[in-house]
């Protein structure tokens, strides 16, 4: 792969949603490239399709048409077995509410991706301690979620992330749940992340959020409206 | 990370979980029970036939041992013919009467099973204290008697006791009584318990019952020389000695232990039957609840199941780590259950012991390893079944549905 090669890459993906009678189209023919390193935002009202797009991204979900590529490679038609394990081996996921597993502790929560791709219990024992250390959080490992504030639930959230060292990072709305410094916070931990080489989309109502991206993509009734690359990010 | 899982989230609520084992375990004890039951009598009634030896049971024609007052005549010549038979080894015969007791020393009295045996053969007692009645007595002089028997008339080893024939106390007035010295105790194997009973030499209670007694038993039993053949070989050899007694006395029928089980089992099939939809029955409850209480833990955790989906958990992840949930539940259903089990067999065994009319030494609930395998597999086979559907079901969790879902709500 050379660097020209985009990291991934939407092509005219449509998503309609069937409720009845009614019929809603999510997206309408979207594209988007993404090039590896590159920090993105999309922005957007409610409503305008940023989660249904983060989902196809991410093979979370499949679109009625088009395509979206991978490292060059279709995944919008993988059988359910192999999307879940681009899943598991190639993207990370954080999501507005977290979504630790309250029985687990914070070192299991980040151990629990390792675990099902098949690590030894002593690596990714090792691997889940040092994740937990580079998100600030060396100290609290044994903690379970309901034991831990939003913000720190939210750092977990991004080593389980990055467990299995994925070639992309989506996250939709990280900051939502989270205080104005808190979220900041959790904004430089990923703008260190994509520094050291990862490829980060993000779907944010956030403005701040938004300025701290190279790039900002605007949606609307499910379609890109505006593509910009920010001039100077805001750390 | 997926037994850590699936114990957790069982955990998460504990009463709840707690009262499905608890539920669980009583189901699985009624099974065990109902197990044992149906295995136990059959194993039961073997060995209390099989106890002395004896394989052959010779009876009046169409009756079964003590059954009925029916006797056969010409008892002597019929013994000799089965003891000149090669293949039989001991001949055992005896009559049944009920008699009237009065104590010599007491003012007690009441009536009693009276069994006339050859003590040198009998398989009818054992002795618990004192000796047997002497084998060459021809008239009424000694009797081994029962506990109950003692407990009843407030008599003990070596007391005198009045026997005299007859159904009530007005006949016995009638009648002459005969002295007796109770010489031993004894415990009967075929005596309801609760009932009293002596034994005295055979020719003493066929004297004792006159012209009616006069070379007459109600039973023999007889018992089949053993060779190096195999269990087959004497099963074969008991059945043609069998037939024999039977063609050449027309008067008696014979049956061998192994008719003898299966006809007791035609008896008791009800009960089997009972048995066996009752342990079905428990069975079908044991799967309700565990299906009952994963899929509430399902429906519970559909948002936590898609995040797990989401971050690349295998749909067999999921199914895994469910169905660990219904079988962990069935492990601990059952352990306890098991245990509780045991204890309801007992105690219901000591109430269908006291059943009237049937041996003391019957059991009705009997532990055996294979009961116990028997039980157990079944209820483990259930416990997977029952959480498959659930189970099932969460693989099947619509991802992207659910985590929309799960953050709207
Ligand atoms: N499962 C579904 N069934 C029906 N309609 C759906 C479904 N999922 C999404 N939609 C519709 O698709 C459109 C886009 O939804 P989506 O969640 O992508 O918006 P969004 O930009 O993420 O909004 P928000 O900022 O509120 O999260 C909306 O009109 C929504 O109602
Ligand atoms: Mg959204």
């Amino acid at each position: 792969m050379t660097a020209t090669t985009p990291l991934i890459e939407a092509r005219n993906l449509v998503r309609r949603y069937r409720t009845g009678a009614t019929d809603v189209a999510a997206l309408r023919g979207v594209s988007l490239t993404i090039m590896p390193g590159e920090f993105v935002a999309i922005v957007g009202a409610s409503g305008s399709g940023k989660s249904t797009m983060l989902h196809l991204l991410g093979a979370v979900d499949a679109p009625d048409s088009g395509q979206v590529l991978l490292e060059g490679r279709d995944i919008s038609q993988l059988s359910d077995a192999d999307a879940t394990r681009l899943r598991l081996l190639r993207i990370g996921l954080v999501f507005q509410r977290f979504y630790l597993m309250p029985t687990l502790s914070a070192l299991e929560n980040v151990e629990l991706p390792m675990a099902e791709a098949g690590a030894s219990t002593t690596v990714r024992r090792e691997r889940a301690k040092s994740l937990l250390s580079f998100v600030g959080l060396g100290e609290r490992t044994d903690h379970r979620p309901s034991q831990l504030s939003g913000g720190e639930q939210q750092r977990v959230a991004v080593a389980r992330a990055l467990a299995n060292k994925p070639a992309l990072l989506l996250a939709d709305e990280p900051t939502g749940e989270l205080d104005a410094a808190t979220g900041a916070a959790l904004i430089a931990l990923l703008q260190q992340l994509n520094r050291d080489g990862l490829t980060c989309v993000l779907v944010t109502h956030d403005a701040a959020l938004a300025r701290s991206a190279q790039r900002v993509v605007t949606m609307r009734d499910g379609q890109i409206v505006s593509d910009e690359r920010v001039a100077e990010p805001v750390a | 990370m997926r037994a850590t899982l699936a114990f957790a989230s069982l955990w998460r609520h504990p009463m709840r979980t707690l009262l499905a084992i608890f539920g669980l375990a009583i189901a699985a004890a009624l099974l065990i029970d109902m197990v044992m039951l149906a295995t136990g009598m059959r194993a039961s009634f073997k060995s209390l036939l099989t106890s002395r030896g004896y394989e052959l049971r010779v009876t009046p024609r169409g009756t079964l041992p003590f059954d009925t007052e029916a006797t056969v005549g010409n008892a002597a010549a019929l013994v000799a013919s089965l003891r000149a038979h090669p293949d039989i080894e001991r001949v055992s015969p005896s009559v049944g009467t009920t008699v009237q007791i009065a104590s010599t020393r007491t003012t007690q009295s009441g009536s009693a099973f009276a069994l006339g045996t050859q003590p040198d053969v009998q398989g009818e007692y054992s002795v618990l204290s004192g000796r047997a009645p002497s084998a060459t007595d021809s008239t009424l002089r000694e009797v081994i008697a029962n506990t109950v028997l003692l407990a009843r008339l407030q008599v003990s080893v070596g007391d005198t006791i009045n026997v005299s024939v007859g159904r009530s106390a007005q006949l016995r007035l009638s009648e002459v009584a005969e002295r007796a010295v109770i010489v031993g105790e004894a415990r009967f194997l075929y005596v309801p318990p609760g009932l009293p009973a002596i034994s005295a030499p055979l020719r003493a209670v066929q004297s004792l019952l006159g012209e009616a007694g006069r070379d007459r038993i109600s039973l023999a039993m007889a018992s089949i020389r053993a060779d190096s053949g195999g269990a087959a070989a004497t099963s074969a050899r008991t059945e043609a000695v069998r037939t024999w007694i039977e063609q050449t006395h027309a008067r008696v029928t014979a049956i061998s232990t192994e008719t003898a089980i299966v006809q007791v089992e035609e008896r008791l099939a009800y009960f089997r039957q009972l048995a066996l939809i009752l342990g079905a029955l428990s069975l079908v409850i044991g799967v309700l609840l565990v299906t009952t209480l994963v899929s509430l833990s399902v429906n519970e955790r559909l948002g936590e199941l898609a995040v797990l989906r989401a971050i690349g958990v295998a749909r067999s992840g999921i199914l895994h780590q469910i169905m660990l949930e219904g079988l962990m539940l069935g492990f601990a259903g059952i352990a306890i259950g098991l245990g509780l089990g045991l204890i309801t067999a007992r105690w219901l065994n000591a109430i269908l012991r006291d059943f009237p009319g049937l041996p003391a030494d019957l059991d009705f609930f009997v532990w055996s390893p294979e009961a116990a395998w028997k039980s157990l597999a079944m209820l483990l086979v259930a416990a997977t079944l029952a959480g498959a559907w659930p189970a099932w079901r969460a693989s099947k969790v619509r991802v992207a549905q659910a985590l929309r879902e799960e953050a709207i709500g």
